[in-house]
């Protein structure tokens, strides 16, 4: 039950209270490249949580199997790195031979997805908030879907940018960080939200 | 010169280009704070502007990435180690976003755009005229939300103690007062 | 001198170059920076020690682990035991606040510092000097050891109650260990006397 409940926790918390794109500040540009349409943002943002999910299970794996036994932990960042650029890759060329038509929906966003440092951020939080496996895919997950959230919202608000008249040194990314600056805040609301539910839980 | 100009205000990294935005929103919650991670960028973005164009001709085509990839994240994982050893404040206050800066766009993208293509003493000017840039911008922004929620300076205090606009320090403002440095910098540059 | 073809054994000789120059540097210079982050590791805790307890002159024990806390019993130069020095941690309010506090062998405080923390900037951080004329020489156990707002008698960060509370709380708690181990010892003797 107590695991449970902590991995609940660990849900609420990566979604809402630290969103990764709005309290975190990992993703900003494909979160500031891709939004200008509801269904480019949503393709963007499933892409990037089945990256994060493959991703953080074999980061976890290296680190724990390759890194840690043999003491390596300094090569962390360039392994990391490395491995995700191939397994996107990877994916791509999976992708396109057994699912063409989740090919066609996600293909063009995944080789951005290796310069989207929330991939890298997640899968070295992983280790450093000394996860095990189950916790560590649970946050992955959980933080993928807080991005697609963010990057849903933020595209149905410029989506109605668009139908407005905006000051000319405003217009284009101005405008656009002053609505993810009153989107942040609006997520500030579940601030503290994390420390409750843990009293609630009784962890 | 035209070239270290370049990087300060015509493709001023953040401004004009918006590029390395992560780190840019995530390390400036003060003046200092914004400085050392910009001064951290460019040394890394010096050295591997260099490196990359001395090999720029032993590397094939077609796994030119992956190198600059490994070259960058070495230069990376070696700053992290020099900062944890020798600067231990600056690696408490940055954190996950030295690591990070591997997969800043603004590194790889010099290293794509420019010193590829360039000879090693013009990449190390780029380097230094888009670290500067770079640099510049996060101090600004840094100063900017430093000033607004906590009244002070690189910590020190302009106004009362009391005075303090907490929202400008926490995420939110990050995004609001970038929005409006870019309209600031608009008006004056173009 | 012309640009190498991609050709199979071009790409694997250059790849593998690369690599193993890089694994080498970074061998090399963790091999240096090592040794050199431990010591800052060890130095700053001994520092910290030595502030808490407002005194260059100790010796400082093994650490004790117990449920999470570290205790660092201290004594004089002459084995004069001076009290203790707990490490403690709590939730804040950006991410775990890790505080050292010593103790006089009373379990009134000799002073505190700030180990780790992840408070907001300007406010939650100040923790670190707003709290040194407060609570040092008050006893946690005589007196509220809570902020204002919940009746105690400390005053809390100006905008930061939450960090204040985590770090009383800290505080509070590593004192109630500190008791539970001297009424461990002297339990015996105590219920001989009854």
């Amino acid at each position: 039950m107590e695991t449970v409940l902590s991995l609940i926790l660990i849900i609420i918390t990566a979604i809402f209270v630290n969103n990764v794109v709005l309290a975190q500040f990992l993703g900003i540009c494909p979160f500031l490249g891709v939004s200008k349409k509801v269904d480019t943002a949503s393709g963007m943002g499933m892409a990037v949580t089945a990256v994060l999910v493959v991703a953080t299970a074999v980061t976890y794996g290296i680190q724990k199997l390759v890194l840690d036994p043999y003491d390596l932990a300094y090569l962390q960042t360039i392994a990391f790195i490395l491995v995700i650029a191939a397994l996107v890759q990877m994916i791509e060329i999976i992708l396109k031979k057994t699912m063409p038509a989740l090919y066609q929906a996600l293909g063009v966003f995944l080789p951005l997805i290796t310069t989207n440092c929330c991939i890298l951020g997640v899968a070295i939080l992983v280790i450093q908030k000394d996860y095990n496996l189950l916790e560590g895919l649970i946050y992955a997950a959980s933080t993928g879907i807080g991005f697609l959230l963010a990057m849903v919202l933020f595209a149905g608000l410029r989506e109605q940018l668009d139908l407005v008249n905006v000051p000319k040194s405003f217009a284009g990314v101005p405008i656009a960080l002053v609505t993810a600056g009153l989107l942040a805040m609006a997520f500030m609301g579940f601030s503290g939200v994390d420390g409750g539910l843990k009293i609630l839980f009784g962890l | 010169m035209k070239v270290l100009l370049n990087g300060i205000i015509k493709e001023n990294p953040t401004f004009v280009l918006l590029l390395g935005m992560c780190p840019t929103l995530g390390t400036t919650s003060s003046a200092i704070n914004g400085m050392s991670m910009g001064l951290a960028t460019m040394a890394v973005l010096i050295v591997s502007n260099l490196i990359i164009s001395l090999i720029k001709k032993l590397v094939p085509d077609m796994v030119r990435i992956p190198s600059y990839i490994v070259v960058i994240a070495s230069l990376v994982t070696v700053l992290q180690m020099l900062i944890k050893a020798y600067a231990p404040d600056v690696d408490k206050s940055l954190g996950l976003f030295i690591p990070l800066i591997v997969v800043n766009c603004i590194i790889l993208g010099r290293a794509e755009a420019f010193a590829a293509k360039n000879n090693p003493l013009a990449s190390i000017f780029d380097g230094i005229g888009i670290g500067i840039g770079f640099t510049i911008a996060l101090t600004c922004l840094g100063a900017a939300r430093e000033l607004l929620g906590t009244g002070a300076i690189f910590g020190h205090t302009l106004w009362g103690e009391s005075y303090g606009m907490l929202m400008f320090v926490l995420a939110p403002g990050a995004f609001l007062a970038l929005g409006y440095l870019i309209v600031v910098f608009n008006k004056i540059f173009r | 001198m012309k640009k190498l073809e991609s050709s199979l054994t071009n790409m694997l000789a250059v790849l593998t170059v690369i690599a193993v120059v890089a694994g080498s540097v970074l061998a090399y210079v963790n091999s240096v920076t090592a040794p050199q982050i431990e010591k800052i590791k060890a130095d700053n805790l001994a520092a910290g020690i030595k502030a808490v307890m407002g005194s260059d002159q100790i010796q400082v024990a093994e650490p004790q682990e117990v449920d999470g806390f570290k205790a660092y019993a201290i004594t004089d130069a002459s084995a004069q035991s001076l009290g203790t020095a707990i490490e403690t941690t709590e939730n804040g309010f950006g991410g775990p606040l890790k505080v050292l506090v010593g103790f006089d062998t009373e379990g009134t405080i000799l002073g505190y510092t700030v180990l780790e923390h992840a408070e907001t900037p300007g406010l939650g951080a100040k923790a670190e000097e707003w709290f040194q004329d407060k609570i040092v020489g008050k006893n946690p156990g005589r007196c509220n050891f809570t902020v204002s707002k919940d009746g105690g008698e400390i005053d809390a960060i100006t905008a930061s109650t939450i960090t204040s509370r985590a770090f009383l709380l800290a505080i509070q708690r590593a004192y109630d260990k500190l008791k539970e181990s001297q009424d461990g010892q002297t339990g015996a003797t105590q219920q001989v006397q009854n």
